[in-house]
This record gives structure tokens, C-alpha cells and sequence, in this order.
């Protein structure tokens, strides 16, 4: 019992994570209409802009507006050059380059910091032994931080006048536009959105284990299964989905080799598709 | 360097190039004809790679098999592995979104390349597979290399060939319907799931045979080889610089992207020693640019795509007329 309960504990760390990248997809997707292969390298990204700070030993607290900026800042250069020129053509062009983005991110990544292991803090933490269940300081920062983040966006997108027009423009493009929205502008706070929670989620991923260029690729496949689980184009749904696949993967543990953690997120995303291709919130099929 | 250097080393360049250039005809099949986006090349390319070397190893205890089959067996049994794969993954994921497919097929890719990492008892894990046989070696004294290379460049003819016939049947000309508009073509009663599957099935077929070929060519393969992002990739830009849709562009692509990237190989090899590590990320960081250069300014590719003319009834007949008056056959 207590093994299942500490297995959940785990599950949910990496849920969180998962949320977060998985709520950058959703929206990308939902507003720009492209599935965002590059969505893993910018949390790579953002996690090394993180430890530029963490190198300086400045505190966490200013590491992360500095990896908040300037992931936000990689994500509109990016969209400025690349996709917004690509953007009269089909989507799959966009996802073709967006592949390409997410090796270029990767390469760069390896050419500034290498290709080593690293870590913000060095040491290990000692974990909190609550009845038997051990957590570290680290992971209660991590779900926190995760929990103020989904809050904020929620407040984001149902008061404010920027974030009705976000839904209206997932809703239908040419109804929003026809209604005076600025799509152009809709598609800037998309990215910084996306990009702003890809940070948060490359630190707490760096936080949780350690930084490595492929550490946000690795993720991506885990990130796009919460995102279909819980109907692509639906933030709201990426939580869900979020949370159930970092907990399979967790308990996966139990009956199958860890290597195989990836394999369960794509199971159940497979099966996701067969039996409910509109996803847990019915997003778009 | 000289002259006998100079030799080996374009034997050694044409026979890579020609094996990227069936992976990269298998993709065309696949996105150029028929709009299905796979990024998994490397899953059936490894798996093409593996079930051959499994099938004309000598018995060893490290591995599944060998099975000591001949070469021409060992390229069969690839193409029905990658193939079977193919359909299974084909009939879950081909009836859903492109989106959706590029997902599943990069799931695929990594499962692949996990089990053939862990599953020690078929792949021998990561220490790989040792000891695949070249086929044609020794018939000619030191000319092993340059008969490889015929073998490959005959493997990627026939290909050719025989895509470029498909291309141009009323098959083809289906896989090209489903592309454009796939309501229009179920309006006019084609099973759009079916030639999906076909278009799949047949290009991950041709990806199998690729690997085969990689596997005989370095008679040692590991997981290691089969990066997914990598291998991928490259096969990716490929097509999109040679012209998806065209299968010379697919060829010619190949061909010239592999001369860039081991072009971009001497480049790296002029950096300062301190700079010899991130050579490989410097490598790939340039071809990423490529790509995005390509997509902004071609993207149609150096040879773009074109399509036979599609003639009406009567036309057709008025020139097999003519013909038949000239006293002899209909001309092309």
C-alpha cells in the first residue's frame, strides 16, 4: 500500500510536468493548428536558461523570470522567421518545420552548455518522511508551482478580454476574426503562453532529475499523449490527460521495465484514439 | 590523397547515397503520393536492418537465430517484417488526421528502438549483431566494395522503376486523389482507408529493404545506429529538397544531401581541437537550417513534383486513331 502510495506521489510530480508542456501543445495546436514537434526542445530551452542563473548561485527566484523571458523570446523569433511565413501553407508544412526547429534547438543547446549531465544544485536533498512516504522539498515545489501556473492560466483565459479571444479563435478562426479579433496578435500571447509553461516545465524537469539536450525530447511523446487524452486544442483537458499519463507511467513500474515508461504513455494513447479519438473533453477529432 | 583513396571513399559515398535514396523513394510513397506523414523512417528501416541480419547470420547464441538464409532471402524477410508492422500500425492510426499519424509513428519509432535495446534474446541488445554477410564477396577479387555498390544502386533502379510505373497507373493516380481531397475520392467510391494502407504498407516496405541493404553493407549493426531523430530526419530533407511527389527528386535529393552532410564532415574536421566534441551538433544544427531554407524559399523541391496529364476519353481515342492509321502503335 504504502509502495502504491508512493508510486502515486511520483506519478503526480510527473504529471505535473507533463500538464504543463501538454497545455503549451493544446493551445498551439488549438490557435495555430499545427501539432508543435518543437514543443520538447523549448522546454530543454528554458531549463538551460535557468541554470545560466543558477550557475551565478542567484536564487531560483530570479532563475525563473530570466528562463520565462527568454523561452518566451527563443518561441517568437522562431514563429517571427520560421512559421509565420509558413503559415499561408498547409499545417503539415509548419510541423515538417517545426521537426526541424526542435533539432536546431537541440544542436544549439549542445554547442552553448554540451552534451553533459548537470544539475542546478549540487548535493542531494533530503527527502520528507511523512508515514513512511518520502518526499523531496524539490517535488512540493514542482506540484506548487505546477498548481499556481494552471491556476493563473484559468484565470487567464475565462477573465480577460485576450483570453476569451484565445477560446474564440480555437473555436473557429473566421467567426473570430469576422468579429473584429486581432488573430495576429491572439497567435503572439498563444506563444507566450506556451512557451512561458514550457519553461516551467523544462525547470521542474531539470529539478526533478537533471538537465541533458534530449531531456524536453524525451519528454515530447508523454506530452503529446496527455494532449490527445485530453482532446487536443483543450487546455483545460491537457491536465487531465497530464496527470493520468505520469501516473500510468509511475505504476507502469510495477509489472513492466522502467525503460518501458514511454511505451505506456503511447498505449494508452493508442487506445485513447481507437476508443475516443475526440480525447476525455471531446476536443477535436 | 591519392588516387586509389579517392576511389574508395566515392564507392563508400555512392553506396550510403544510394541506400538513403530507397528510404527516401519509400518516404515518397508514403508523403510525397499519398500525404501520409511518418516520422518513424528509422523504426522500419531498423527493422528491415535487424530481421535480415537475423535471417543470414551464421547461428549464434547471442541473438535470435541466425539462420544462415542466403542474401536475396534475408531482403525478403525485411520487407514482410517492415511490411506486417506496417498494416498493424496502419490500421490503428491511417483513418485519423496527419497530425495524429506523425504522433503515433514517432511512438512507434521509440518503442522499436527501445526493444531492440532491451530485448537482449532477439537483438543481443546494445552490443548488436556482428558478422552479417556481404553478398558477392570474393567473386571478384578486391572488388567487393564496388559489387555492394551495384547491388544497392540495382536494388534502388528497381524501386525507381517500379514506383514510377505505379505512379503513373490509375493506382497511382488514386494515392494522389486521396492526397489532394479525400472527400472527393470517397465521393467517388475509392476506400480511402485501403489505399492509405497500401501507400503505407508499400513505402515501409521499401524502408525495410533499405535497411537490409545498411545492414549487409556494414556487417554490424547496434541500436546505436538507428537514432531515431537522425536517420529520420535526414531521409525527410531529402525528399523535401529533391521534390516530394517526384520520385527522380527523391533520388536526386539523396544524393546531394548526403554530399552536403559529409561535406559539412570535412568542414567540422577544419574546426579548432577544443571544438571537435560539439562537431556533431555543429553538423546537424546546419542542416536544420537547410531544411527551414528550403521549406521558405523552395519548398517544392529541386525537382518538383509533376504529375502525368490527365488526357479525356476522346483524345485518347482520336490518337490511337491517328496511330492506328500511321500503322503503328500508340505513342507516349
Amino acid at each position: 500500500m504504502i509502495e502504491l502510495l508512493q508510486l502515486l506521489i511520483y506519478g503526480i510530480v510527473l504529471g505535473s510536468i507533463i500538464t504543463l508542456g501538454a497545455i503549451g501543445v493544446s493551445l498551439v495546436f488549438g490557435i495555430l493548428r499545427f501539432a508543435n514537434f518543437a514543443h520538447g526542445d523549448l522546454m530543454t530551452v528554458g531549463a538551460y536558461f535557468a541554470l545560466v542563473v543558477a550557475n551565478l548561485q542567484l536564487s531560483m527566484w530570479v532563475a525563473f523570470p530570466v528562463a520565462f523571458l527568454g523561452t518566451i523570446g527563443a518561441a517568437l523569433v522562431i514563429d517571427r522567421v520560421l512559421f509565420r511565413p509558413l503559415r499561408r501553407t498547409a499545417p503539415v508544412i509548419l510541423l515538417i518545420s517545426s521537426f526541424g526547429v526542435a533539432l536546431i534547438l537541440r544542436s544549439l543547446v549542445q554547442l552553448i552548455w554540451g552534451s553533459a549531465n548537470q544539475v542546478y544544485e549540487a548535493g542531494i536533498q533530503l527527502p520528507y518522511v511523512i508515514m513512511g512516504l518520502r518526499i523531496k522539498p524539490d517535488q512540493i515545489t514542482i506540484v506548487l508551482g505546477a498548481v499556481v501556473l494552471v491556476t493563473a492560466l484559468h484565470l487567464f483565459l475565462q477573465k480577460t478580454k485576450m483570453g476569451k479571444a484565445m477560446r474564440a479563435m480555437a473555436d473557429n478562426v473566421d467567426l473570430a476574426r469576422v468579429t473584429g479579433i486581432d488573430t495576429e496578435r491572439v497567435v503572439v500571447w498563444t506563444w507566450v503562453i506556451a512557451a512561458g509553461l514550457a519553461a516551467a516545465a523544462g525547470i521542474f524537469l531539470g529539478m526533478d532529475t537533471r538537465l541533458h539536450p534530449v531531456m524536453g525530447w524525451k519528454l515530447l511523446l508523454p506530452v503529446f499523449a496527455a494532449a490527445i487524452l485530453g482532446g487536443i486544442g483543450k487546455p483545460y483537458g491537457a491536465i487531465a490527460g497530464g496527470l493520468v499519463i505520469g501516473i500510468a507511467q509511475e505504476f507502469s513500474t510495477l509489472f513492466l521495465s522502467p525503460a518501458y515508461k514511454p511505451a505506456v504513455a503511447f498505449g494508452l494513447m493508442v487506445l485513447m484514439l481507437i476508443v475516443r479519438p475526440k480525447g476525455l473533453m471531446g476536443g477535436r477529432g | 590523397m591519392e588516387i586509389t583513396g579517392l576511389l574508395s571513399y566515392a564507392i563508400f559515398f555512392a553506396t550510403l547515397a544510394g541506400i538513403y535514396a530507397v528510404l527516401a523513394l519509400g518516404l515518397n510513397v508514403q508523403w510525397g503520393h499519398t500525404g501520409l506523414f511518418n516520422i518513424g523512417v528509422a523504426a522500419f528501416f531498423a527493422i528491415g536492418a535487424y530481421a535480415s541480419a537475423i535471417f543470414t547470420t551464421a547461428p549464434s547464441d547471442m541473438h535470435m537465430g541466425g539462420f544462415g538464409m542466403p542474401f536475396l532471402i534475408g531482403i525478403v524477410a525485411a520487407m514482410v517484417c517492415s511490411g506486417v508492422i506496417a498494416l498493424l500500425v496502419g490500421l490503428i492510426t491511417l483513418n485519423l488526421r496527419s497530425d495524429y499519424l506523425a504522433i503515433a509513428t514517432i511512438g512507434i519509432a521509440e518503442i522499436i528502438r527501445l526493444f531492440l535495446k532491451n530485448e537482449g534474446w532477439l537483438t543481443n541488445g546494445v552490443r548488436g549483431i556482428p558478422g552479417i554477410p556481404k553478398p558477392l564477396s570474393g567473386v571478384i577479387e578486391g572488388a567487393d566494395e564496388l559489387l555492394f555498390l551495384g547491388v544497392v544502386l540495382l536494388a534502388m533502379l528497381v524501386v525507381y522503376l517500379a514506383l514510377e510505373r505505379g505512379y503513373r497507373s490509375p493506382w497511382g493516380r488514386v494515392l494522389r486523389a486521396v492526397r489532394e481531397n479525400e472527400d472527393a475520392t470517397r465521393a467517388a467510391g475509392k476506400n480511402i482507408l485501403s489505399f492509405r494502407l497500401q501507400g503505407f504498407v508499400l513505402g515501409s516496405m521499401i524502408m525495410g529493404l533499405g535497411g537490409a541493404l545498411y545492414a549487409h553493407f556494414t556487417t554490424f549493426i547496434s541500436p546505436e545506429a538507428f537514432d531515431p531523430m537522425f536517420a529520420t530526419f535526414l531521409v525527410w530533407v531529402m525528399l523535401i529538397a529533391g521534390g516530394s511527389g517526384n520520385n527522380r527528386g527523391a533520388i536526386l535529393g539523396a544524393f546531394v544531401i548526403w554530399a552536403v552532410w559529409s561535406g559539412t564532415e570535412i568542414l567540422t574536421g577544419m574546426l579548432p581541437e577544443m571544438m571537435v566534441t560539439q562537431a556533431g551538433a555543429l553538423r546537424v544544427l546546419l542542416i536544420g537550417v537547410l531544411l527551414q531554407v528550403i521549406l521558405l524559399l523552395r519548398p517544392q523541391g529541386i525537382l518538383p513534383e509533376k504529375a502525368p496529364e490527365i488526357r479525356d476519353r476522346a483524345d485518347a481515342d482520336a490518337d490511337m486513331e491517328k496511330a492506328r492509321g500511321a500503322g503503328r502503335g500508340p505513342s507516349t
